[in-house]
């Protein structure tokens, strides 16, 4: 069963290919990084613009790659929440009108949920990810706890089969990806802000103490005093941008990984799954690799990061559990998970 | 929280001094409790200064169960309380242009309370009668914050006259007295 999905919730503009929900045929994705490197950040008319701009190429190149005429796909993923409103009616109303003019089957998918599935892509011959490999990707076992870290999320999520999601904490404040970014702007490292503390991060060291919030009886994250902790040593003291980017990662990964693998001891999961932008940071998948007692599966970096892929591998399992969309179907961008 | 205030100009404005996230949110929660239909409040301030605090303040006062968490990557957050509660964040945005072209005129002329973060960036595009909230560091004070409302407009001017009265009836104590009651 092969399934297009399609994905414009917010940077990117993606398209992909994916046959029984784990095997990726194609995987376009049109980033849009370097228009918004220019602005500081999303700059969400021009993303919207870009979408209308590139989706049809995108789609259409996704399809060439995969070999593939509507003939040869069974339905449509579309992602259609949470995210830009004007960005998702790019999405939702090209795979709506393909959907019409096909016959295909859609389904509408939640771009989170989306990110738990990128678990279940093997990756396509071109990734050379041991990390990935490693855990045995697409060998999920329920149930399992999801770790989604993005620019806009930092979710914790108890998976106990397929659709079946309960929400066990998210942050409070700050998402971890988003804490990044304003780190790397406090230090002047540039954008985007994951990226650019890591690379900082690996010539300084984690000397400067910073606070970190356990929350302790609550799942739940929090990242904005750490920033304002940041904020207040940068402005009073020359400190080193290297050496405070490795202490702030650190004091990240440390509550990160710790409140993870405590909730996932707690409650007896099988797994831990990883998903979302930041599940790309190295110094993060390493030590939830040597810290974790519990299996860790860990999709390589260009699966973290939005991506059709994902998208086309829930709308299998949507697909299979008889969950289509009417041909109504609308955004919503305040959607939640779990 | 210490607040000052009295005479015609300073009718128009109130400023407090808040001691904690705790104090930062309580005078949120006490304008979410005070939120009509399509008031606008602006914020204004640096990182780390409170505004996330205080609107997770507002939600609350606006009877929403869940964190009202920061916008900034998403821009537009929507919860539903006594009153729709749309948190706006302009963080990202850094033209004109872009934040006239995200088309918010269906929050911020529509059934909920709008509380718009980063508002200095895109002032000339939000709406003239505003409170707005301005939220400053306290030099050498990690967590002490001073917090200016400065209402404009009708509806605003009267918004801050409820605040200071319900500051008073709510904790029983006048505005000058309130930092010794640790409110």
């Amino acid at each position: 069963m092969k399934i297009l999905g399609i994905e414009t919730s917010c940077d990117e503009t993606a398209a992909a290919v994916v046959a029984d929900g784990s095997k990726i045929i194609s995987n376009i994705i049109a980033s849009q990084i370097d228009i918004h490197a220019r602005y500081g950040g999303i700059v969400p008319e021009i993303a919207s613009r870009q979408h209308l701009l590139t989706i049809i190429p995108v789609v259409q190149k996704a399809m060439s790659e995969a070999n593939a005429g509507w003939q040869d796909i069974d339905g449509i993923a579309i992602t259609y929440g949470p995210g830009l409103a004007g960005s998702l009616l790019v999405g939702v109303n090209v795979a709506k009108a393909i959907a019409l003019a096909t016959g295909l089957p859609i389904t509408g998918v939640n771009h989170l949920e989306g990110h738990i599935y990128a678990n279940w892509l093997s990756s396509p011959s071109n990734c050379s990810c041991p990390i990935h490999w490693a855990n045995g990707a697409g060998k999920v076992r329920f149930p399992c706890l999801c770790l989604i870290i993005s620019g806009g999320h930092s979710d914790l999520i108890v998976m106990k089969g397929h659709g079946q999601f309960e929400k066990l904490g998210r942050t409070r404040d700050d998402a971890a990806g988003e804490a990044f970014d304003k780190a790397a702007r406090i230090l002047g490292l540039g954008y985007p802000g994951g990226p650019a503390v890591e690379q900082a991060a690996t010539t300084g060291t984690p000397c400067i103490p910073l606070p970190r919030a356990w929350l302790k009886g609550s799942h739940d994250f929090s990242f904005s005093g750490l920033k304002t902790a940041l904020w207040h040593l940068a402005q009073k003291e020359q400190i080193s941008a290297t050496d405070a980017a490795a202490s702030f990662q650190l004091a990240v990964v440390d509550v990160l990984v710790g409140k993870t693998i405590e909730a996932a001891k707690e409650l007896q999961v099988k797994q831990i799954l990883l998903s979302g932008g930041v599940a790309s940071n190295k110094f993060l998948t390493e030590r939830f690799l040597n810290s974790s007692p519990i299996p860790v599966l860990i999709p390589p970096p260009d699966l973290c990061t939005d991506n059709a892929a994902m998208v086309a591998a829930c709308g299998y399992y949507h697909f299979q559990a008889g969950n289509a969309s009417s041909y109504d179907l609308d955004v919503v961008p305040s959607l939640s998970l779990g | 929280m210490k607040g000052g205030g009295g005479n015609t100009s300073e009718m128009k404005s109130l400023k407090l001094n808040s001691h904690s996230p705790e104090q930062t949110q309580l005078l949120g929660s006490c304008l979410g409790q005070l939120a009509q239909r399509s008031d606008t409040f602006l914020l204004m301030g640096d990182l780390g200064t409170g505004k996330t605090c205080l609107v997770q303040g507002i939600a609350q006062g606006l009877d929403i169960k869940e964190y009202a968490f920061s916008p900034s990557f998403v821009i537009v957050k929507e919860y539903h309380g006594r009153l729709p509660l749309y948190h706006i964040d302009f963080y990202r945005l850094n033209h004109i242009e872009e934040i006239a072209d995200l088309g918010l005129e269906e929050y911020l002329y529509g059934n909920g309370v709008c509380v718009v973060e980063w508002a200095e960036k895109g002032l000339q595009v939000l709406p003239r009668d505003n409170l707005l909230i301005t939220l400053n560091y306290i030099p050498d004070s990690e967590a002490q914050r001073t917090i200016c409302l400065k209402a404009q407009g009708k509806r605003y001017l009267e918004l801050i006259k409820q605040l200071k009265s319900t500051l008073n009836k709510e904790f029983n104590v006048t505005l000058n007295e309130v930092k010794e009651k640790g409110l």
